[in-house]
């Protein structure tokens, strides 16, 4: 239980988590209508197995998950009203919309897990039944990744309580008001990935959420478990960064953690895992912290997967008028993404919702040329030379962006906190990326499009020689035949 | 309700280049009244034609090359480069030949390769090279410091202790002269410990970091140390060094000029040791009385090279 430093680079950010953390985690009624987004925010869709017309009960399977996909079940008991594309946060996307009839009547197939009793492979496939992501933003599904890692024969388990944006303090909220939810949901994990061993790190700026922790890992005595304290260092959180600094061990470029012996876990998907284990209750609802001086009340809200974000807000007693909210951004101020609308579901993958008014986020000063100052290598945790890819970026010089790591970018956004001529670097190599992408696209279409005409060519080669071989076949006969019959 | 959207991350330091560049200026202002203190008014009013001429030059520039002039006047750094350069020449330059130079600076030595963050080289060691190639005669004549300010014009201490020792003196005769003082020249040990001050400062603001002035000084102290326990007799020591000729304006001020740097921090300590090694090699051996200006646009023509070589090692790669 020692503070040990980040690798190198990253922020120390001024905190805004104090006004949330006031009160207790406020839990938010079912929604009037829930809009489930197929894409829960790890860029894949699930298969919705309803239409317009199913009955629901809270709890009932509506969408199937398959790769980055979960499973989907319904927060409350109702009607499907429509299956249709509608404004998510991570832009317009299919959604399962089901209006509530208001009774909230659980789904009778919902049960307990006698998880202890279950080898790993079995508990896995229960957990995969529990529409279980990553709730730290990922929300990539938490059963996958824990198979992935049994399969490698990870020896840690490490659960990430890093919570570095400066305004988010839901995973704080979590861990002062539900520590033992967290170390019984890693007691399961640990069970499902066959690890050895498990590390709960937080920050050194969580003094309620450690002591917190620290008791209900006493109560639970398990000594496989222990806790790490981190500085609270910007983007500490990411997880190559987390899993550097705990275990001193780096995930080689282009790999997965499992590679070193490493899982990583959400604290908040721990509790999801427990509540799923405990009450049989799938993934419903998360803890979203609704914050930003544009708010009037600043709350850590339980709310269901699919309140419309615009519930949040009028949870929290509104917009505020003085000054008014300018911006909503779905995420922390360094690394969300900003909503234009309020309609967006909430979604498993939604740590917070910033209603930043125009002074929490001060307008960027004009773009300036680089001066090659290198403030933006300083602070990046991942030792690029932001200020070297931007140029390669700039020129769309391939050989550069290779070399100098556009792969590698984990887009945390410290160059551009730093960079004095404010250039949009992040977005430059977001930007560099998916024209890479659009070219990988473009040469596989080409080289597709090739092969085709290749075969096609090929095939009339072919066709053309069958029809020459058949054809002097045919002469030959003919003559032969003739010359048996002169 | 509807929002603007724009790119992450949403919220910046505020940290600008202007600002970065007022700072350097503010760094500067103990040198320049070091010097008015040592050589009456006539830094002053170099500083003002240089900053003068600068800002012109700037105009003319972004005019012709039909670029926006309010920004980029206003940022600050063609500032810098007119100070710089102004508080490098002897305080009793005719003003006109430091116009020359300063225009020189801004119009070839920034424009002519695209302006800010793209010259190759120090504008402001550029025009220092073209007035010291073009005016050695008045480029070398430093005033000894004292009431009488344009009294006594002569050689500075450096080129003093090379020419002395060259004529068969003994380094003892050699300090003995009036362009020496305690621990390097006479009063441009003074205005190098005004630097040393600012530098102190830009440090502390974390304006300029520590790796180009630290490997700078080393890169002159250990040779001129080395050479000095070798031969005490034929080389002078690193307190010299150090405390003489443009050593520390070089150091926290020209060499730390990021655009012409190196740009990792393995670079940089390259680069810097690299400026600090050459410009002892010419004060030791050169025909000219100081190398700093020299020894900085010699590292920078390496500095593509020290850039391509010196790539940090990436998280998660061998």
């Amino acid at each position: 239980m020692s503070a040990r430093p980040l690798l190198r680079g990253g922020l120390r950010l001024e905190s805004h988590k104090t006004r949330p953390l006031q009160q207790s985690v406020q839990p938010m009624p079912a929604p009037s209508t829930a809009v489930l987004a197929l894409d829960q925010g790890s860029g894949e869709e699930a298969q919705a197995v309803v239409t317009a017309g199913t009955r629901v009960r809270v709890g009932t399977r509506v969408a199937v998950g398959c790769g980055a996909a979960t499973d989907l079940h319904s927060p409350v008991s109702g009607e499907v009203r429509a299956v249709e594309p509608r404004p998510t946060a991570s832009g317009p996307g299919t959604c399962i919309v089901v209006a509530s009839d208001g009774r909230d009547e659980r789904d009778p197939d919902l049960e307990p897990l006698d998880w202890s009793a279950l080898d790993g492979a079995a508990l896995l496939e229960r957990l995969a039944g529990g529409g279980l992501a990553g709730f730290g933003g990922a929300a990539f599904p938490t059963a996958g990744k824990l198979a992935l890692a049994r399969a490698a024969g990870v020896e840690l388990l490490l659960l990430n309580g890093a919570e570095c944006e400066p305004w988010i303090c839901c995973d704080d909220a979590l861990l002062r008001e539900r520590a033992s939810d967290v170390v019984l949901g890693t007691q399961v994990m640990l069970a499902a990935c066959g690890a050895a061993r498990a590390t709960i790190a937080l920050e050194d700026d969580k003094p309620e959420a450690r002591a917190a922790l620290e008791a209900a890992l006493a109560d639970a005595g398990d000594s496989r478990l222990e806790i790490v304290v981190l500085p609270a260092v910007f983007p500490l959180g990411a997880e190559g960064l987390l899993i550097a600094a705990v275990s001193g061990r780096e995930v080689p470029s282009g790999a997965l953690p499992p590679e070193v012996g490493v899982v990583c876990q959400n604290v908040g998907t721990a509790a999801a895992v427990a509540r799923f284990v405990s009450e049989g209750v799938p993934a419903l609802s998360r803890i979203v912290t609704v914050t930003g001086s544009g708010v009037r009340r600043p709350a850590n809200l339980e709310a269901r997967i699919g309140t419309p974000v615009a519930e949040l807000v009028a949870a929290c007693g509104g917009y505020g008028d003085t000054p008014p909210a300018a911006r909503l951004i779905a995420g922390g101020s360094l690394t969300g993404r900003a909503l234009a609308s309020d309609t967006v579901p909430v979604t498993k993958g939604l740590n917070c919702v910033l209603v930043a008014t125009a002074a929490d986020l001060p307008a960027r000063a004009a773009q300036m040329p680089c001066i090659r100052c290198g403030d933006c290598a300083a602070v990046c945790p991942v030792g690029l030379l932001p200020q070297q890819l931007h140029r390669a970026a700039h020129a769309d010089d391939p050989a550069g962006l290779a070399r100098f790591g556009l792969a590698d970018c984990i887009e945390c956004g410290c160059c551009d906190y730093v960079c004095p001529s404010a250039i949009p670097l992040t977005a430059g190599f977001r930007a560099a990326r998916d024209r890479q992408q659009l070219h990988e696209a473009e040469r596989r279409r080409a080289a597709e499009a090739k092969t085709r005409y290749e075969r096609h060519r090929r095939r009339l080669d072919e066709q053309v020689d069958a029809e020459r071989r058949a054809f002097e076949e045919a002469r030959r006969r003919a003559r032969g035949d003739g010359a048996g019959g002169n | 309700m509807e929002f603007p959207t724009s790119a992450s991350p949403h919220v910046v330091a505020g940290y600008t280049v202007p600002r970065v560049m007022f700072q350097v200026l503010l760094a500067l202002a103990p040198v320049l009244a070091v010097q008015v203190y040592l050589y009456g008014p006539g830094p002053l009013w170099l500083v003002a034609v240089a900053c003068v001429t600068a800002l012109a030059c700037e105009a003319l520039a972004l005019a012709l090359r039909r670029r926006a002039s309010q920004a980029a006047l206003r940022d600050g750094s063609v500032l810098v480069t007119a100070a710089l350069l102004a508080l490098a020449v002897p305080p009793l330059l005719p003003w006109w030949l430091l116009a020359f130079g300063t225009a020189f600076a801004v119009l070839i030595g920034k424009h002519a390769y695209g302006g800010l963050g793209q010259n190759p080289f120090n504008p402001a060691m550029v025009g220092y090279a073209v007035l010291l190639v073009s005016f050695p005669l008045e480029m070398t004549r430093w005033p000894l410091p004292g009431p009488e300010w344009d009294a006594l014009t002569g050689a500075t201490a450096l080129d003093a202790l090379r020419t002395g020792l060259r004529q068969g003196y003994t380094m003892q005769e050699v300090r003995a002269g009036a362009e020496f003082g305690r621990l390097g020249a006479a009063g441009s040990e003074w205005v190098n410990l005004a630097a040393l001050a600012g530098g102190a400062y830009l440090l502390g603001r974390r304006i300029i970091r520590w790796q180009i002035p630290v490997a700078m000084l080393a890169g002159l102290a250990v040779p001129a140390a080395l050479a000095h326990g070798l031969d005490p007799g034929g080389h002078a020591g690193a307190t010299f060094h150090l405390a003489s000729g443009a050593t520390m304006l070089g150091a926290f001020f020209i060499a730390t000029d990021p655009v012409s740097a190196a740009t990792s921090d393995r670079g940089r300590l390259l680069y810097g040791a690299g400026i600090g090694l050459v410009t002892w090699i010419i004060r030791s051996w050169g025909g000219y009385p100081d190398g700093v200006a020299f020894a900085v646009l010699l590292m920078n023509l390496t500095v593509p090279l020290l850039d391509r070589v010196t790539v940090p090692r990436i998280h998660g790669h061998p």
